[in-house]
């Protein structure tokens, strides 16, 4: 499938700030399932871009942006095609050893009851681990019910659990967690999702969590959509949890009343034809 | 130096002498308050001194009567007044503990000392006497950390941003004492120049240590425009815009000389002396002194925002 | 436990040749006059305490920590035996973090088992991959030693990260020769008051080639109410750098600036006193306003010297502590001079099995605990405590190792009842540079104060004593 993103990010600003430093993780990388035809940043100020490689191995853009100015908005756009691959994540950039991605972070920190759920889950499935993802995967699509309203950025894992509602974030934490308390490596993917519905236009991007499985190596698992990753799946960067990969994340010098309007398309791009 | 440095002691110097410029209104309010009742009709000085320091606002969010107890709470010892003599020495320590080896020993030892001086005032005196003796407290610590700094100081940038401080919040504070008498009401049985405006004039006049200038100055009763030309045009009288304007543009000059480069803090406080250097009193009389007041009040502010922009951050 | 080794008597009871002059002037010394000179001591340091005092607000009186008039004296000789250990470690520590955020050797080899690194909290991902000015991640260390006889010291903690109390050993001298001019004149002393410009000549060593040649060097410190504010203003002054936060500095196309009166100026070396999770709120801690937005891309670029380096924590962790024998021989195929204390893992089933047996013989502290909390001192604790010890020590295992209690050293120490033998241990600063090692003779002695106690923490009534290095 080839397809078609754009995601703008556009700030406001009531008073003007008189700086803006950011990181932007917005750039995905080739793998097995997915080839980036092409794809541009593009920042309103003129300030130069710094790219890098991260240590896991994405993308980075950094820059600073002096004001004062009223609107600042970053936008990148481009095509990717990609192939089904059941899941399977091969071919793709590692830096560590799965064993990494079974550290702890503040966010993806299991609590008591997400340990319970993991251990339900890991006694109902015995050692396939194969399976136990899948019925993680299954679990947390039926519990936790899609709302944007009592989640943030900053909300951890266990916080989404008890309420059992969240964005797609929140439920990758989640799913991370029971994972990792598993003794399963597992870590966040942050990328955008091609909806068949026929809906393009989304309010922010998409995330799901990679799990490592003896013999398999890393499989993609999308506890918001219940699935395992497909054609559909745009990955963009990874990391440990949502903080690693971050599309931005910045800082303001100066400035006050600062508003944020988020645009992604998803679409699929139109055939070319071959001749 | 780096910015916050000499923020810190720029703005140190300014709540210093802010808190000492608090004292004296609070001093002359007494005094106005001490009249004797015959010839106070309706009589407003507490009212007054919230206007004079700036702050009415403010005041009248708290409490809804102007009187000698709610204002002095206010204006000496309120903790929820950003600008109360309690709150400027706080914020002048925090700022000298911020920069404590941007200080001399002099300089922190008299800093410190007010503040530790000041836990011990609690909230405040309980007698008029006590509360006297406080107000005599402030000025004398503002004196001490004044002399400290201008005794021990080395003079570089440190100490020309610390003296910015000084006159900036010196010039401010002139302007609007000058501004009281603006404020204060004369009841309706009394004329200018009878004895309740005479006595106005002598307490605004003794509240910047300036009775005894006057009289070698001007050698003449007191008069409205020869005492506004002593605290405005006078370079000889040490608190006047003028000699205040004298002293920034000489602080600035040194900066700049230091740095080799100049900016718009340097020529607006160039401007703002210009203009006053080319004042004479009938012409700011004719124009209205509260007028005049206002608007120097206002270029002095952008003045301090030219440096803030300036150096400062 | 045997019997400590007082540094002033040895073993035998006669005077070790080192202390000699000392026992002679303790000897002839009215103990009114020691008396007199300990509280003259308080005073100088209440006056100074009056620039604690600044940052302690209304607790300034405990944080003054008590400083013993009596000092420790070593041996040219000892001192050289220590010098030597303590620059192979540290020589050791640098290669081993470099490696493991970089081609990872040590891993390979089966050395350190991988888990103990990937999964540690002190290892950072981040770090991994990213080259850093030099090669060289601690250019300041604080070695703590302890010493059970005459020839033998044990390394106790390798401080790696952002070690403090050197501002002590400063004072501490400083002190002593306004006190005592007449026993320093009896005695031929190193000096340590160069200790700010050798920190100052290692710093500017490290610079980034494309730093100015005269690098910007400035401390970095979170501000006025940390509780070293006092330590980093000092060696600031010292130095005669920057004492800058996080506010600042700002990052423009990867070169860090400071703002000054006269515009922004290129900082080329940050001494940092934050911790790492505080450095870049762009990297590492999201709501850090301690640190600076961007740091670490200008970092990473090449552009600024961090000192210490980002991640070196990973070195200092009590559980890679017990491997750091292994350590110092993978890396410089050297036998380690400088002993370590036989260190049982909990995280591994046996040593968990031998430790629970003899918790009331060993000492168990926490894996990322410092400062002397969270230990159980198996010897000194009533049963009780250890019951309760062992119910957390079966929770968390892999948070927990173990060691022998060590019959730390003693040294003459005034206490109520006049002159009276006290554990000590000993922290020297390990500068590294891309020149060299360099150490000053000497570092801050610690003392347990309490008779027969074992913890030297300041925290937990530990005080100071300064160190007495011999020349020739």
């Amino acid at each position: 499938m080839r397809i078609r993103i754009s995601h703008a990010t556009t700030y406001h600003y009531d008073t003007p700030p008189t700086g803006v430093t950011q990181v932007l993780r917005l750039t995905p990388r080739n793998h097995d399932g997915q080839y980036v035809a092409h794809w541009r940043v593009d920042l309103s100020d003129n300030c130069l871009v710094h790219q890098h490689e991260d240590a896991f191995g994405n993308i980075t853009h950094a820059f600073t942006a002096e004001g004062p100015f009223s609107t600042l908005s970053v936008s990148v756009e481009g095509e990717v095609e990609t192939q089904d691959t059941h899941g399977i994540v091969s071919g793709t950039i590692e830096r560590f050893p799965p064993g990494l991605y079974l550290r702890e972070t503040d966010l993806t920190q299991a609590d008591a009851s997400i340990v319970d759920f993991a251990e339900t889950a890991r006694a109902a499935n015995g050692g396939d681990t194969l399976a136990l993802l899948h019925a993680l995967l299954a679990a947390l699509n039926r519990e936790i019910t899609f709302d944007t309203d009592p989640t943030h950025t900053a909300t951890t894992a266990a916080e989404a659990f008890a309420l059992r509602r969240g964005v797609c974030q929140d439920v990758t934490h989640i799913f991370i967690a029971a994972a990792r308390q598993l003794g399963i490596p597992a870590r966040y993917v942050g990328g955008h999702f091609y909806r068949a519905d026929g809906v393009t236009a989304q309010e922010a991007g998409h995330a799901w969590a990679e799990a490592h499985i003896e013999n398999l190596g890393w499989v993609g698992f999308d506890p918001t959509n219940g699935i395992s990753t497909t054609a559909a799946h745009v990955r963009v960067a990874v990391g440990l949890d949502y903080l690693g990969a971050a599309p931005v994340r910045g800082t303001r010098y100066g400035g006050a009343g600062e508003s944020l309007k988020v645009a992604v398309n998803v679409a699929q791009a139109r055939v070319q034809a071959q001749t | 130096m780096l910015s916050r440095t000499a923020d810190n002691l720029y703005w140190l110097s300014r709540y210093v002498e802010r808190a000492e410029y608090l004292a004296r209104i609070l001093d002359a309010t007494q005094r106005l308050s001490a009249l004797p009742l015959a010839y106070v009709g309706t009589s407003n000085e507490w009212e007054s001194a919230v206007a004079t320091a700036g702050c009415a606002a403010a005041f009248f969010k708290v409490y809804d009567e102007a009187n000698e107890e709610n204002v002095t709470d206010f204006l000496a010892f309120s903790t929820a007044n950003s600008s109360s003599i309690r709150s400027c020495f706080e914020s002048a320590r925090h700022n000298a503990r911020a920069v404590r080896t941007a200080l001399t020993v002099e300089m922190w030892d008299a800093i410190n000392g007010t503040w530790l001086e000041l836990q011990r005032y609690g909230n405040g005196p309980t007698s008029r006497e006590e509360f006297s003796r406080f107000l005599r407290w402030v000025q004398e610590s503002s004196l001490r950390y004044d002399g400290s700094a201008y005794r021990t100081m080395l003079r570089n940038d440190a100490y020309w941003f610390s003296r910015l401080g000084v006159y900036i919040e010196r010039a401010d504070n002139t302007a609007r004492i000058l501004d009281v008498k603006y404020h204060l009401l004369l009841p309706e049985n009394e004329r200018v120049g009878g004895p309740l405006d005479y006595f106005q004039w002598a307490a605004i006049l003794r509240s910047v240590s300036a009775l005894t200038a006057y009289h070698w100055v001007y050698r003449d009763s007191l008069k409205p425009w020869l005492v506004a030309d002593l605290l405005i045009l006078r370079d000889e009288m040490p608190r006047s815009l003028a000699s205040c304007y004298e002293a920034i543009v000489r602080n600035l000059d040194a900066i700049a000389g230091a740095y080799g480069r100049q900016g718009p803090a340097q020529r607006q406080a160039r401007g703002i002396r210009t203009r006053l250097e080319n004042s004479r009193m009938d012409g700011i009389f004719q124009r209205g002194l509260h007028e005049f007041i206002g608007e120097f009040i206002t270029e002095n502010n952008r003045l301090g925002a030219h440096i803030t922009e300036q150096f400062l951050i | 436990m045997a019997a400590a080794f007082d540094e002033m008597k040895g073993q035998d009871g006669g005077v070790r040749p080192a202390y000699g002059e000392l026992a002679r002037w303790l000897g002839e010394v009215p103990p009114d006059v020691l008396d007199y000179r300990r509280r003259e001591a308080e005073l100088i340091f209440r006056r100074i305490g009056i620039t604690f005092a600044v940052y302690g607000e209304a607790d300034a009186q405990e944080r003054l920590i008590p400083f013993d008039v009596i000092p420790r004296i070593m041996a040219a000789s000892e001192w050289r035996l220590l010098e030597k250990g303590l620059t192979q470690r540290v020589k050791a520590l640098n290669a081993f973090i470099k490696d493991i955020y970089g081609a990872r050797e040590i891993l390979r080899a089966g050395v350190v088992p991988d888990d103990l690194i990937f999964r540690n909290p002190a290892f950072r991902p981040e770090m991994s991959g990213q080259p850093v000015p030099h090669d060289l991640y601690v250019h300041v260390a604080g070695i703590d030693i302890v010493r059970v006889d005459a020839d033998t010291f044990y390394v106790l903690e390798d401080n790696a990260r952002t070690p403090s109390g050197v501002s002590y050993m400063l004072e501490n001298r400083e002190i002593m020769m306004r006190l005592f001019p007449e026993l320093f004149s009896r005695h031929r002393i190193a000096p340590v008051e160069n200790y700010p410009d050798e920190l100052l000549a290692t710093l500017t060593s490290v610079a980034p080639v494309s730093a100015s040649r005269e690098p910007n060097v400035v401390l970095l410190t979170p501000g006025v109410f940390n509780s070293a504010y006092y330590e980093h203003s000092f060696l600031a002054d010292k130095l005669g750098v920057e004492l800058v936060e996080g506010r600042d500095l700002f990052v423009k196309d990867e070169i860090v600036y400071m703002r000054t009166t006269q515009g922004p100026k290129r900082v080329d070396v940050i001494y940092r006193r934050i911790d790492d999770d505080f450095l870049d709120p762009l990297t590492f801690r999201p709501d850090s306003v301690l640190g600076v937005p961007g740091l670490m891309a200008a970092y990473q670029a090449g552009n600024v010297t961090l000192a210490n380096a980002v991640g070196t924590g990973i070195a200092d962790d009590k559980a890679v502590y017990s491997f750091m024998p292994a350590i110092v021989k993978f890396y410089l195929g050297e036998e380690p001079l400088l002993k370590n204390v036989p260190t049982w893992r909990c995280r591994e089933e046996e040593h968990l099995a031998y430790v629970l047996d003899h918790l009331h013989e060993l000492v168990v502290k926490e894996v990322h605990g410092s400062g002397g909390y969270g230990m159980l001192i198996g010897p000194a604790a009533s049963k009780v405590a250890i019951e309760q010890f062992r119910a957390k020590l079966k929770t968390a295992p892999k948070n927990f190792i173990a060691q022998p209690t060590l019959a730390l050293s003693t040294c003459p120490t005034c206490v109520e009842a006049g002159v009276a033998p006290r554990h000590v241990d000993l922290r020297p600063f390990v500068l590294t540079g891309r020149d060299r090692v360099r150490i000053v003779p000497g570092g801050l002695t610690r003392v347990a104060l309490k008779e027969g106690s074992l913890v030297v923490n300041s925290s937990q009534g530990g005080g100071t004593k300064d160190t007495w290095v011999l020349d020739g």
